[in-house]
């Protein structure tokens, strides 16, 4: 076989079998997409049917009677007050651990970025080194305390332990966001006789959006999923969603009925919240999750 | 670290300056300072200190605590299944992410896949542990890991067509041990064999069986009817084919000489069957036990051998997306024209994957691991929601231990405390490394 043939079969074959290996590569990406998918539509389908159709079989009989789904269990799940209440409960602790890690947060990130005082890097050292301390930890002492002062099972409490463990990782982000801000921005307001308050709500506050917002969806979602720390230290009258379906848990079997659309239920927020800021998700989340 | 250090104006000047920016800066870290000292770093000395104290926590133990991690049998298994967890979770889902993010880059849609297996990250680990409850249900009618599992299995191994069958003292049948049925007599050519047996519920019947009936005598086989030999409603009598009972359709029987099978037949759907005489005459039919076998019901996925795979399948569901990510923006940063020069100079796909993709990603990769290796030490909430109650010694982790010791009903501060300090230990290295990486960018 001469080499010129051996040159101009060669490129076809390549070509042939890129097309061949693109082919399959799809068809992996396909089955593995529906693959992942396949547990999420498993409860969905599972919370919009009858207790006596769960009861009968798995989900995937709605697609031989599809008209047999219904709406009823959400009915039913909204209409009860526990979980009304623990839904309540879960926008009450995480909207001010939102918050308050973001006010905190970023008066400290302010300070360790632009603030003068003695041994300003070691203790931002000390702020880095807690970053990856485990919530574990603090389960029991915190416990104590909190007992001793009459926070154990409030609101209040869970909010402050929430932000406790929000703080080391909003003033890491907050400060290095900070710290890019020119230097010559800050120094001509500071000319124009801005005390530092004016030239942090009006200068560096708004001039760290883009940070913030990463911060504040990651500390939302982190305390709205969260069920260990509310397990310990939220009210048991009125628990967060997560505590209230774990407590429905206990007795899995026969009241899929309630879990499904209740697990929907508490997905919905965090779903929401990922398809509309998936960027400032992820940027969060990669940043984060060390946590 | 950027050189934040005031201009100098004048001693003077910078001695008041000071001062005040003292007080603004205390005044600033403050509420911070005050949270992370009460509810992180008190609690750190408290665990230390109180790990080394007994169960009631007045007697000095030392290191006792932290040798019972080793020494009891149940704070063992959470030690082993973390060291699982440690092991396989984070590799898992490392590897899967890396296909990912590799195989999305050259698919256009590949965006809307990753989607896809990001999602779970956005949900809370208790709703993954409700949707994986459901995914592992025993029962092949109701959990989806199992219809498909029952479904694989199935279609590879023959499945029996009547578990509990058996037959009557009166039937002219006995058991043959290993749950196979022989009868009683030899067959013989022209004398119809009879295989009456009970125990099959009526619904439990084949699709195809019909009403059986005694096949008349031919020349040159053993006939022979297998029937239920049950009427309903009563009114059937023992051993005889009645009117309504049904042929045991697709029953097996064979026709044993000297203990070897000489011949095979299964029944028809009205339960007849026919055997060549020539060499069945004289041989006892037997109906092997593989007729009998309880019907195929799955791996028990939340029992006491499966229960930490399975969990950490669901970790690998939430968390793959999110090494796949982490991966793929690192992806982004390869210089093309690397990959292009390699495949220029013929290298296959595989090659240039394995000898420069990876190698160039070995630091992202590195990072996604021991970002999912600290995860995974304070893994809780899915072994809490996951294991059923009667499975959770088996699936026992650290973080579940501790909560148990410190929380439960036989708590052991001391050793939930131990267990607090072990978890921080580990963490210490992590710890390091991030404060060398920082004192490092702040010399630049």
């Amino acid at each position: 076989m001469s080499r010129s043939a051996d040159v101009r079969t060669r490129p076809a074959v390549a070509r042939i079998a890129a097309r061949a290996a693109g082919g399959a590569v799809r068809v992996f990406l396909v089955l593995t997409g529906l693959f992942w998918l396949l547990p999420t539509v498993g409860l969905l389908l599972s919370s919009l049917r009858s207790p006596s159709d769960i009861a009968a079989g798995g989900w995937w009989q709605v697609f031989t009677a599809p008209a047999r789904l219904t709406t009823e269990n959400y009915a039913h799940l909204l209409a009860n007050d526990t979980i009304t209440g623990s839904l309540a409960s879960t926008v009450m602790i995480t909207v001010p651990s939102t918050l308050l890690v973001l006010a905190i947060g970023s008066f400290a990130g302010y300070a360790f970025a632009w603030l003068e005082f003695p041994g300003r890097d070691w203790w931002f050292l000390g702020v880095v080194a807690l970053l990856v301390v485990p919530v574990q930890v603090a389960l029991v002492p915190v416990s104590k305390l909190f007992g001793a002062v009459g926070l154990f099972e409030t609101t209040l409490g869970v909010v402050l332990f929430h932000t406790a463990f929000g703080l080391p990782f909003a003033i890491f982000l907050l400060r290095n966001f900070f710290a890019e801000i020119p230097r010559e921005l800050l120094e001509a307001a500071r000319l124009d006789g801005a005390g530092e308050v004016r030239l942090f709500t009006r200068v560096v506050l708004p001039l760290g959006g883009p940070a913030i917002a990463s911060l504040g969806i990651f500390q939302f979602l982190w305390v709205w999923n969260d069920m260990l720390i509310a397990l310990i230290f939220a009210d048991s009258q009125s628990p967060p969603i997560t505590v209230a379906l774990q407590q429905q848990v206990r007795q899995f079997g026969n009241n899929v009925d309630v879990l499904a659309p209740g697990a929907f239920v508490s997905m919905v927020v965090p779903l929401v919240v990922f398809f509309a800021f998936q960027r400032q998700f992820a940027s969060g989340v990669m940043a984060g999750a060390v946590k | 670290m950027p050189s934040t250090a005031p201009t100098r104006k004048g001693s003077r000047n910078r001695s008041r300056n000071n001062g005040r920016s003292r007080t603004v800066a205390a005044g600033f870290l403050l509420p911070a300072l005050l949270l992370l000292g009460a509810l992180v770093v008190y609690p750190i000395g408290y665990s230390v200190q109180r790990s080394l104290f007994d169960r009631s926590g007045d007697s000095f133990v030392g290191l006792d605590n932290y040798l019972s991690l080793v020494t009891d049998d149940s704070l063992r298994t959470a030690v082993r299944n973390n060291l699982i967890w440690l092991v396989l979770a984070p590799a898992v889902a490392t590897a899967l992410g890396l296909v990912f993010a590799v195989l999305t880059e050259r698919v256009r849609w590949g965006t809307a896949f990753k989607l896809v297996v990001f999602m779970p990250m956005a949900i809370s680990m208790l709703a993954a542990g409700i949707i994986f409850r459901l995914v592992y249900e025993q029962d092949p009618d109701r959990g989806v890991a199992n219809a498909v599992w029952v479904g694989v299995h199935d279609t590879f191994a023959e499945s029996s067509g009547f578990p509990r069958a058996r037959p009557l003292p009166v039937h002219p049948l006995k058991a043959a041990g290993g749950g196979a049925f022989v009868t009683e007599e030899p067959v013989r050519a022209g004398e119809p064999v009879r295989l009456p047996l009970i125990g099959v519920a009526p619904a439990q019947m084949p699709e195809e069986a019909r009403p059986a009936r005694e096949p008349a005598p031919a020349a040159g086989t053993v006939v022979g009817t297998a029937w239920l030999d049950f009427t309903r409603g009563g009114g059937g009598r023992p051993n005889a084919v009645d009117p309504a009972e049904l042929g045991l359709a697709g029953l097996r029987i064979e026709a044993v000489r000297d203990g070897e099978v000489v011949a095979r037949a299964t029944a028809a759907a009205d339960g007849t069957f026919a055997l060549p005489a020539d060499r069945v005459d004289g041989a006892v039919l037997r109906l092997p036990a593989s007729n009998f076998r309880e019907q195929y019901n799955g791996v028990e996925w939340l029992g006491p051998s499966f229960v930490t795979p399975a969990v950490i399948g669901a970790y690998v569901w939430m968390w793959a997306g999110f090494a796949m990510v982490l991966i793929g923006a690192g992806l982004a940063a390869v210089p093309r024209e690397l990959l292009e020069a390699a495949r220029v100079d013929g290298a296959n796909e595989w090659q240039v994957f394995r000898r420069i993709t990876v190698p160039l990603l070995a630091p992202v990769l590195a990072v996604v691991l021991v970002t999912l290796m600290i995860n995974v030490l304070k893994v809780f909430d899915l072994v809490f929601v996951i294991a059923p109650g009667s499975a959770q010694d088996d699936a026992n982790v650290l973080a579940l231990q501790l909560y148990r010791s410190s929380f439960g009903t036989d708590a052991d501060l001391g050793i939930g405390s131990a267990i607090a300090v072990l978890l921080l230990l580990l963490v210490v290295p992590v710890m390091v490394f991030n404060i060398r990486r920082l004192r490092r960018e702040a010399r630049r």
